[in-house]
């Protein structure tokens, strides 16, 4: 069978950063016209390795062949010549140029060596009408668009690009459901046509659903590749993790009523937040659930002193209103401390050392009139250390050279100088080892047995299940469930996150 | 020592004190330069009399104010281009107000002017750029309004003499004007809040307001320093001048910013510390004055001038990742 | 319906441009009605002739800064070309005409080995473009320390006036009396010129390849590069252009003022009125959106503002600073969104 011959092989494929191994002597194999799931936990090495084929990044040793002809890509350019295209999860488009622009983006039709913006127009109309998108002008910045369906945009410029090899790297994790089942047909009929496709996705039924082979990644390796069916969903569970599953979560306390920190009703901005009711008392953990984009980060963002014109009433403490700023948060007699979303970008400053980050919120306290005082600062940061067991060369280091784990850690510790009586957390385990993850949950424990009040965001429904007292799902801008103790379940999250009630309907 | 070994040794210093010591290490090279040029045609060494370097400090003392000032906004990824007419603004004030009052006076406008630009750039959120430069220019505006476009013939106040061209105990007064700011500049960027709050907010400006740090007004703050370091240098010039004179400030802009990224300090913020302004300021006076000394026409040494800038930056990066 | 629909959404991304253009457009009819003569053939050759070298300056400075980058040595190169012009433009037509391309190969080059530094030696345009203007300026001064030169004269004539002048300096159509001639005869030449660098110069430039990977890679460095684009040419390319403009700048003013003039004062001049006039035109200083027929307009309402100050006999003393307050007013008009914005991080972007 022609399709047996495999379309992309790597061979001893090795690549490290700054002395950490990301992938180790990889030997891997993509057939035509197959849907080839790459599964792993984060840091597995799945993003190294789609970015070394797809012409990112370049292996530090190993072979790669494609059809059989050996292959060295220097840029991504050059991947996409011999038909490799990757849908990245961070958007390869540019904001400031129209749709019908993006789409043909890397070889647009041309005339007399101008680009033919009539071909363009319905060369872009054409692939936009294939993925089900008419809805979409071709002359609209992509700037305009929402998330969901810049998405789309980007999986019509990959198709324009005649891709022999797509990666999707958590393509579909953007889109309305609508949308995913459009993505699940196009890829049905790139498998009749022989294209290989390289697919990477955490939920476990889009994979059962799409794919026809799976491979899992731990740590840099390549553990095993086997054919869907082979092996049952706690196995490859087993697989990606290495051990038994059973995340360990520190014990939860007998649930009680608790005095209320934080009282928020009817809390409205803009048309994110519709009407949030909500309160957390302190020694309480509160989770917050749903679908990505819900209106979970602005929730904490308004809490924060961040969003201009938030209406409703919130009681902080016993005093009204939210913070004007995050300054304010910081300061005020009830302090409010936030562990933002993007950790490289809002939650440290990276070109700077770590002592500076972990002194960033609390320079008021280490300070004596005008002046720093060193000795105290030495000992907040010495402590802060200690507390979080931030592993670290020096304090004096540039903190972008700790791990995705630590410097989480610093983040925390920074907010932990200001002795706050309300945490947000805002997805605070994503991209963070295990290891790291558990002594996280059991600081948050920790916290709030010390009596304050948490309040936490997480896409994992694993993590709310086990670390919270009581979970509020969000759905569109509103709270539509609240669930505690036993009934905090998957199944009620899920079905809350999708804003269908099984309860109800049962 | 082989170039090799000592690309090798430069590569063990910590990335941040790099440019320090390699601008250190060519202000050797001009003196040795100058030197051995002195020597060959002339037979002394004028260079290393220490009367010569007083007195090319004293010269130095303008622009190095005024880059200190420039330092504190660029390390937020800012920029002042209204220096050059700040610093006039303040000697035409100050010279017209005379007296006691002269120099309170020329600093208030600095103050003010910093102020505004601080407004502009934190407040309104307009790129510093291009708000600092019409800032400039109405300040121009003003001050030929206010001249009629001739030099004004008030004359700086004896304070303002002393300040620029007077010496005590031999060394000349600007020197100490100078070192005074320096310390001032040099111990708010490293022991105090506001300091460290600058650094912060010049690395990453979300991340630094989402850790409470009220960036508007360390933005604001930083064109204060800025806009009160041209005011002094202003102050001192019409000293030195007896009396203020039209675009008495223009010199000063682009090399304060040299002197600045010479010094290791990054043009997009965050990053350099005050003894590489310090040196990079060193550097220009005497690559100046030794091409002076060598009766070099303008023009190659404007072209020195450029080349070493390229040259030194392109030496800073590498075997580094950031650029300058 | 889809038209409008389209027209409409064009006008709302535009709406920079649009503002300029407007404003442009009044205050040039209330100058001419104010004009003690009214409109005439000879102030608009004069108002062409004083704005050509500003417009080219800041269609150079719009490449640089579409990129994300800015390029502090386009008035520098302007004087330098401008002194290279000086000295070349004289002899046989074919002579100056070879001098003439070979003055705007010499801005191309330097705006080339600005893109060089850029690129491969990784230093920030802003710092790159301090130094080698500085070099610039000193190549100036070698070349003609005293402000002189040759400039054929007639070719001065020709190109500063009027159509009609130009067929007549050089016997052309008949002396400029051929019929088919008259209905442009009293289009001044600089005014076509200008048209045809916008004509043929930047516009093919801007439907490349090569221009739009110059907004891409302003707009998003990142996504440029991952989508394949030429990203370091297009820098490279966008420095080039910046010295080819700046070199028409340089080329014009010699033939307009029949000498060069290594001026440092005008140069710097020049730089900092090209920043203005490529904001005011709707250029956004962070790349990505805009182009160099708004950084035209801007200058174009740079120059206006000053001719008021002839015809209106107001002190030409206020000029720097109605010049300052009319920048700082443009730009804190379009600044007036941020104190609008309901999300402050969206303010660090």
């Amino acid at each position: 069978m022609p399709s047996d011959q495999p379309f992309i092989q790597l061979a001893g494929v090795t690549k490290s950063f700054q002395g950490i191994r990301a992938l180790e002597n990889v030997a891997f194999a993509c057939r035509k016209g197959s849907i080839h799931a790459i599964l792993g936990e984060n840091g597995a090495g799945k993003s190294t390795l789609i970015k070394i084929m797809s012409g990112v990044l370049a292996a530090d040793s190993g072979e790669m062949r494609v059809e059989g002809r050996p292959v060295r890509f220097s840029t991504p350019a050059e991947a996409a010549k011999t038909g490799i295209v990757c849908i990245f999860q961070e958007l390869s488009l540019v904001p400031d140029l129209s749709v019908a622009d993006n789409i043909m983006l890397a070889d647009p039709p041309k005339r007399f060596g101008m680009i033919d913006r009539r071909r363009q127009r319905r060369r872009a109309e054409e692939l936009l009408a294939r993925i089900r998108c008419e809805d979409i002008d071709p002359d609209a910045l992509v700037r305009q668009l929402s998330l969901s369906r810049r998405q789309m945009v980007e999986i019509a410029k990959a198709l324009g690009q005649e891709p022999r090899l797509l990666i999707l790297d958590e393509a579909t994790s953007a889109l309305t459901s609508r949308d995913v089942q459009t993505v699940y047909d196009l890829l049905a009929e790139l498998k009749e046509q022989d294209v290989a496709c390289l697919f990477i996705s955490h939920r476990m039924h889009e994979v059962e659903a799409l794919c026809d082979t799976l491979s899992v990644f731990r740590n840099g390796r390549h553990i095993e590749t086997f054919a869907k069916g082979e092996k049952s969903d706690r196995e490859i569970v087993h697989l990606m993790i290495g051990r038994d599953v059973e995340t360990q979560f520190p014990p939860r306390p007998e649930p009680r009523r608790r005095e209320p920190l934080l009282e928020v009703k009817n809390l409205r901005w803009e048309n994110r937040l519709k009407g949030i009711d909500l309160s957390v008392g302190r020694g309480e953990i509160v989770g917050l659930g749903g679908l990505d984009g819900q209106g979970q980060k602005e929730l904490l963002l308004a809490l924060f002193g961040v969003l201009r014109q938030v209406e409703g009433t919130v009681k902080v403490g016993g005093m009204e209103g939210v913070p004007a700023s995050p300054a304010a948060a910081r300061s005020a007699r009830t302090r409010i401390a936030l562990v933002p979303e993007d950790r490289k970008t809002e939650g440290l400053m990276l070109q700077l050392p770590i002592a500076d980050n972990l002194l960033a919120s609390a320079f008021a306290r280490v300070s004596s009139g005008p002046f720093i005082d060193r000795a105290k600062a030495e000992t907040a940061i010495s402590a802060a250390i200690e507390k979080l067991r931030i592993r670290l060369g020096s304090p004096r280091d540039i903190v972008a050279t700790l791990s995705g784990g630590n410097q989480q850690k610093v983040v925390i510790a920074k907010w932990l100088m200001v002795e706050p009586d309300l945490i947000l957390l805002n997805d605070p385990t994503r991209g963070i080892d295990v290891g790291t993850k558990q002594e996280i949950y059991r600081l948050m424990r920790d916290l709030a047995e010390e009596g304050k009040a948490v309040l936490f965001y997480s896409s994992d429904y694993a993590e709310l299940i086990g670390c919270c007292d009581r979970v509020s799902v969000m759905y569109d801008g509103r709270i539509v469930a609240e669930l505690e103790g036993e009934g905090i379940t998957e199944e009620a999250i899920v079905a809350a996150s999708l804003n269908i009630a099984p309860e109800a309907a049962a | 020592m082989t170039a090799s070994a000592i690309t090798r040794a430069i590569a063990r210093i910590r990335e941040e004190e790099r440019p320090v010591l390699i601008a250190a290490g060519f202000v050797l090279v001009i003196l040795i330069i100058g030197t051995a040029y002195t020597m060959l045609t002339q037979g002394t060494a004028p260079l290393l009399s220490p009367n010569y370097l007083l007195q090319q400090l004293q010269t130095g003392a303008f622009l190095g104010i005024c880059a200190a000032g420039m330092m504190v906004v660029i390390l937020l990824g800012h920029i002042d281009l209204s220096i050059p007419w700040t610093l006039t603004t303040a000697a035409m004030m100050a010279t017209a107000v005379g007296g006691e009052m002269a120099i309170p006076t020329g600093i208030a406008v600095g103050l003010a002017v910093g102020l505004f630009n601080g407004f502009g750039a934190a407040v309104l959120r307009i790129p510093s750029m291009i708000f600092t430069l019409g800032v400039d220019s109405v300040l121009r505006g003003l001050m030929v309004f206010h001249t009629g476009g001739f030099a004004p013939q008030t004359d700086a106040t004896p304070l303002m003499r002393f300040l620029a061209s007077g010496r005590v105990l031999g060394i000349p007064s600007a020197v100490f004007v100078w070192a005074l700011v320096s310390v001032v500049i040099a111990v708010m960027l490293s022991r105090t809040a506001f300091g460290r709050a600058i650094y912060a907010t010049g690395s990453r400006e979300a991340a630094a307001y989402l850790s409470g740090i009220r960036t508007r007004l360390v933005i604001i703050g930083a064109f204060v320093c800025s806009g009160v370091c041209a005011a002094i240098a202003g102050i001192l010039l019409a000293g030195y001048a007896t009396q203020a004179y039209q675009g008495m400030g223009n010199i000063f802009l682009l090399p304060s910013i040299a002197a600045v990224v010479l010094g290791g300090t990054h043009i997009l913020g965050g990053r350099g510390r005050y003894i590489g302004t310090l040196v990079g300021v060193i550097l220009i006076v005497l690559l100046n004055s030794v091409l002076s000394m060598m009766q070099m026409p303008e023009a190659v040494r404007q072209i020195i001038y450029g080349a070493v800038i390229i040259a030194m930056l392109l030496v800073y990066g590498r075997n580094s990742k950031v650029t300058f | 319906m889809r038209l409008a629909k389209r027209l409409h959404s064009a006008a709302l991304r535009n709406r920079a441009f649009l503002g300029a253009l407007l404003l442009f457009a009044v205050f040039y009819l209330v100058y001419h009605m104010l004009h003690p003569r009214g409109f005439s053939s000879a102030v608009l050759i004069q108002n062409t002739n004083e704005s050509v070298a500003i417009v080219f300056v800041a269609m150079a400075q719009t490449l640089p800064v579409l990129t994300g980058g800015l390029d502090l040595s386009v008035g520098a190169v302007m004087t330098l070309t401008n002194c290279i012009a000086s000295e070349l433009l004289t002899g046989t037509p074919a002579e100056m005409l070879f001098g003439a391309l070979l003055t705007l190969a010499c801005g191309a080059a330097f705006g080339c080995v600005n893109g060089l530094i850029v690129v491969y030696g990784r230093i920030q345009p802003i710092i790159t473009t301090l130094a080698t203007g500085a070099v610039a300026i000193g190549l100036a001064l070698l070349i003609r320390p005293r402000p002189g030169g040759e400039v054929d004269d007639d070719l001065s004539w020709a190109m500063t006036n009027t159509v009609f002048d130009f067929a007549e300096t050089y016997g052309l159509a008949e002396g400029g009396e051929a019929a088919w001639l008259q209905p442009f005869a009293a289009i001044p030449v600089p005014l076509l010129i200008v048209l045809a660098v916008v004509l043929f110069i930047w516009l093919p430039f801007r439907n490349t390849q090569m221009g739009r990977t110059v907004y891409a890679v302003g707009s998003a460095e990142g996504a440029a590069y991952m989508s394949g684009l030429p990203v370091e040419r297009a820098k490279i390319a966008a420095f080039t252009l910046a010295g080819l403009f700046a070199a028409c700048a340089g080329l014009y003013l010699a033939i307009q003022t029949s000498s060069g003039n290594a001026d440092v004062t005008q140069a710097g001049a020049y730089t900092l009125n090209s920043i203005a006039a490529v904001v005011l035109g709707g250029t956004s200083l962070y790349g990505g959106v805009g182009g160099a027929i708004g950084s035209l307009v801007g200058a174009l309402i740079l120059r206006v503002i000053s001719f008021y100050f002839r015809i209106l006999a107001i002190d030409p003393l206020l000029q720097p600073l109605i010049e300052g307050v009319v920048l700082l007013g443009a730009v804190s008009l379009g600044a007036l969104r941020t104190l609008r914005v309901k999300n402050r991080l969206e303010l660090f972007r």
